[in-house]
């Protein structure tokens, strides 16, 4: 199941380290995640569900969604795929209710940090607007639940599209490494603190400053931090959503995000033959880069009449010989535990089944690239102004032109203020690491800040553009309601 | 609604397509179409031959500045340019590639069109690596130069 040619990614063979699942013995590679090195040993059900005992495995792949929860040397609920793996751990699938553990597993001390700013999640807006705010001269403390800072540019193997000024043509990946370095100086020069591995758990009650509690897992155990600072950026991203359709839950079920970090990170392949639900600009780069991973990708179906992604990325697709059909979708997934086949369903204008249309399609993996929505857990919690907003993908938090929301200090970057993606995250965190460090009286660049604005506006000004272009137009509609209201 | 829109396979009616004479020297064809908001092709480009009206434009090359030099064949970030040459009855058509194993000079591969289907072989003129994208030149009869998009190693 391991990847070992490929055309962007060198995937070497790593250091060995041995483990026990369920008390037998599996080799897994350094660098992997608890659930990568057991997708490797072709273990894909790593957790039961409480009511029906049905064979779950995960599906987000990135710590957003729960089923990959597991008991890892005693300490329960362990989200196995972010958590790293380690020679010699004792790794059991939960039953029921992860029962509580026999090991202290709360015993370190609460620290307590004073920052300028806070900036939750580490991919390209967080990145962006950690660096922002400390060249201006802000003390940032940047926290991410991952191993490493990049968020989901760690797996974007394919090129940017974008001006050449935000990094066009430069690979995901390599733009990881580039925003990393720029932060790496920053730590250095002891401007930025960096915090992975690290869950913020909640905003508590405080008289003047903002206050966090933040949890950093260290062998599977956890340190509690309390942090005061006086503006937060809230760039968490997002997640990947589910379609319903029975044997949805069946282990093989992934997010295409999930597979993609599961063969473009940890170098393993998610299955021998895929179903690609979407063809928008995930399913379809996603599906290329099974098809550079060696994997088969039967197909891509669509529910909507037309391919909503770039034509492009669905021209690469075609003339490597995979079918697009539009007007498609999945209506089931049969397997027991496992997915076996799929049947895909024929629409008609209206979107509704055509009868006598089904088609029997043999697969193991099946991937839903059918939109995200935005993670806005921690925003809600604080109390920011919050409205449903279709063209985000979501709840939203409502904001300004310099990203701030209904809470003075707040501020929201990247896919958690709508989704879009990576290039206008990375102007969106540009703008929000500047608006704060000009709030908090650290600088006076607002012509930096308008410079700013004006790209973000381009780059949204094309049709593609449209969906985020209206999004962000309801939002500073509500936000002047909201606004004339008080 | 476009057909390219229900199947991604783009057809010669939507393309921007050059002489006989301009094929001759060999010129880039931009298989990008669509208002996409990208420019690294027209940075690229060392005669300035791509240009657009703004970053979300389609882009258009000059056949007749155009040199056909493949360096905005490894910089599209969509795989989208292709070079084309013709002489006589012999065609060459320099694409970019990112799949495990490259093909050597030399080497007979498959040549594919843009559904996918194999058309004829090709015979491996040129391999350079440009970053982690090959760009490959392979020879196929005329009649296909403006068909075959793709290989099969």
């Amino acid at each position: 199941m391991r990847i070992r040619s490929h055309p962007i990614i060198d995937f070497k063979k790593r250091k060995e380290l041995p483990f026990y699942f369920q008390k037998k013995r599996i080799v897994g590679e350094e660098g992997d995640t608890i659930a990568s090195a057991l997708h490797a040993a072709g273990v894909r059900t790593l957790t039961k569900s409480l009511k029906y005992d049905s064979p779950r495995g995960f599906f987000c792949g990135i710590g957003k969604c729960s089923s990959c929860l597991m008991r890892v040397n005693g300490v329960p609920n362990v989200r196995t795929c972010i958590a790293p793996l380690q020679e010699g751990i004792d790794v059991q699938m939960q039953d029921k209710l992860g029962l509580l553990p026999e090991a202290e597993f709360f015993g370190k001390p609460k620290k307590t940090l004073q920052v300028d700013i806070l900036v939750v999640g580490a991919g390209p807006a967080g990145l962006c607007a950690a660096v922002e705010s400390a060249q201006q001269g802000a003390s940032v403390l940047l926290v991410d639940e991952n191993q490493c800072v990049g968020g989901q540019l760690i797996k974007q193997t394919h090129k940017f599209f974008g001006s050449k000024q935000e990094r066009a043509g430069t690979r995901g990946v390599d733009i990881a490494q580039e925003l990393e370095a720029d932060v790496r100086k920053l730590q250095n020069e002891g401007k930025i603190q960096v915090m992975t591995d690290a869950t913020v758990i909640g905003y508590y009650e405080s008289d003047k400053k903002h206050r966090f509690g933040i949890v950093q897992r260290c062998e599977y155990q956890n340190a509690l931090f309390d942090v005061r600072c006086d503006a937060a950026i809230l760039a968490c991203g997002a997640m990947e959503n589910m379609l319903l359709f029975p044997g949805n839950d069946l282990p093989g079920v992934y997010g295409a995000g999930a597979v993609q970090t599961l063969m473009n990170v940890y170098g393993v392949k998610p299955g021998e033959r895929v179903l690609m639900v979407g063809a928008g600009n995930v399913g379809l780069i996603v599906s290329y880069q099974l098809l550079q991973a060696g994997i088969v990708v039967d197909r891509v179906v669509e529910a909507a009449p037309v391919i909503g992604g770039y034509n492009v990325h669905a021209a690469k697709l075609r003339r490597c010989g995979v079918p697009i059909q539009t007007s498609h979708s999945i209506k089931e997934v049969c397997g027991q535990d496992k997915v076996e086949g799929a049947v895909v369903v024929r629409l008609d204008e209206n979107w509704k089944p055509i009868k006598d249309s089904e088609e029997y399609i043999k697969c193991d993996t099946i991937c839903l690239a059918v939109g995200l929505t935005p993670s806005t857990r921690l925003l809600s919690q604080i109390s920011v102004q919050y409205e449903f907003i279709p063209e985000a993908g979501g709840y939203v938090a409502i904001h300004d032109d310099t990203m701030q929301t209904s809470v003075k200090g707040v501020y929201v970057a990247g896919d958690a203020s709508g989704i879009e993606e990576a290039s206008t995250a990375m102007i969106e965190g540009k703008i929000a690491g500047l608006a704060a460090a000009i709030q908090l009286g650290r600088s006076k660049n607002k012509k930096l800040l308008a410079q700013y604005r004006e790209e973000l506006s381009q780059l949204r000004a094309g049709p593609f553009g449209e969906k985020p272009r209206i999004a962000k137009q309801k939002i500073a509609k509500m936000r002047e309601r909201h606004h004339a209201s008080i | 609604m476009r057909q390219y829109e229900k199947t991604g396979i783009l057809s010669q009616k939507d393309l921007q397509i050059p002489s006989e004479k301009q094929l001759q020297k060999g010129v880039a064809i931009l298989e990008c179409v669509q208002e996409i908001p990208c420019n690294p092709c027209v940075e690229s480009c060392p005669v300035h031959a791509i240009s657009m009206k703004d970053i979300n434009a389609p882009p258009v090359n000059d056949f007749e500045k155009c040199i056909g030099c493949t360096k905005c064949v490894s910089v599209c970030p969509g795989l989208a340019i292709f070079v084309v040459k013709v002489k006589d009855r012999t065609a060459w058509v320099t694409l970019p590639y990112e799949f495990v194993p490259v093909p050597k000079v030399g080497d007979r591969v498959k040549a594919v069109d843009r559904t996918g289907a194999v058309r004829s072989n090709a015979l491996v003129k040129k391999v350079i690596k440009q970053g982690k994208t090959m760009v490959i030149t392979i020879e196929i009869d005329s009649d296909l130069a403006m068909d075959i998009r793709n290989i099969r190693v």
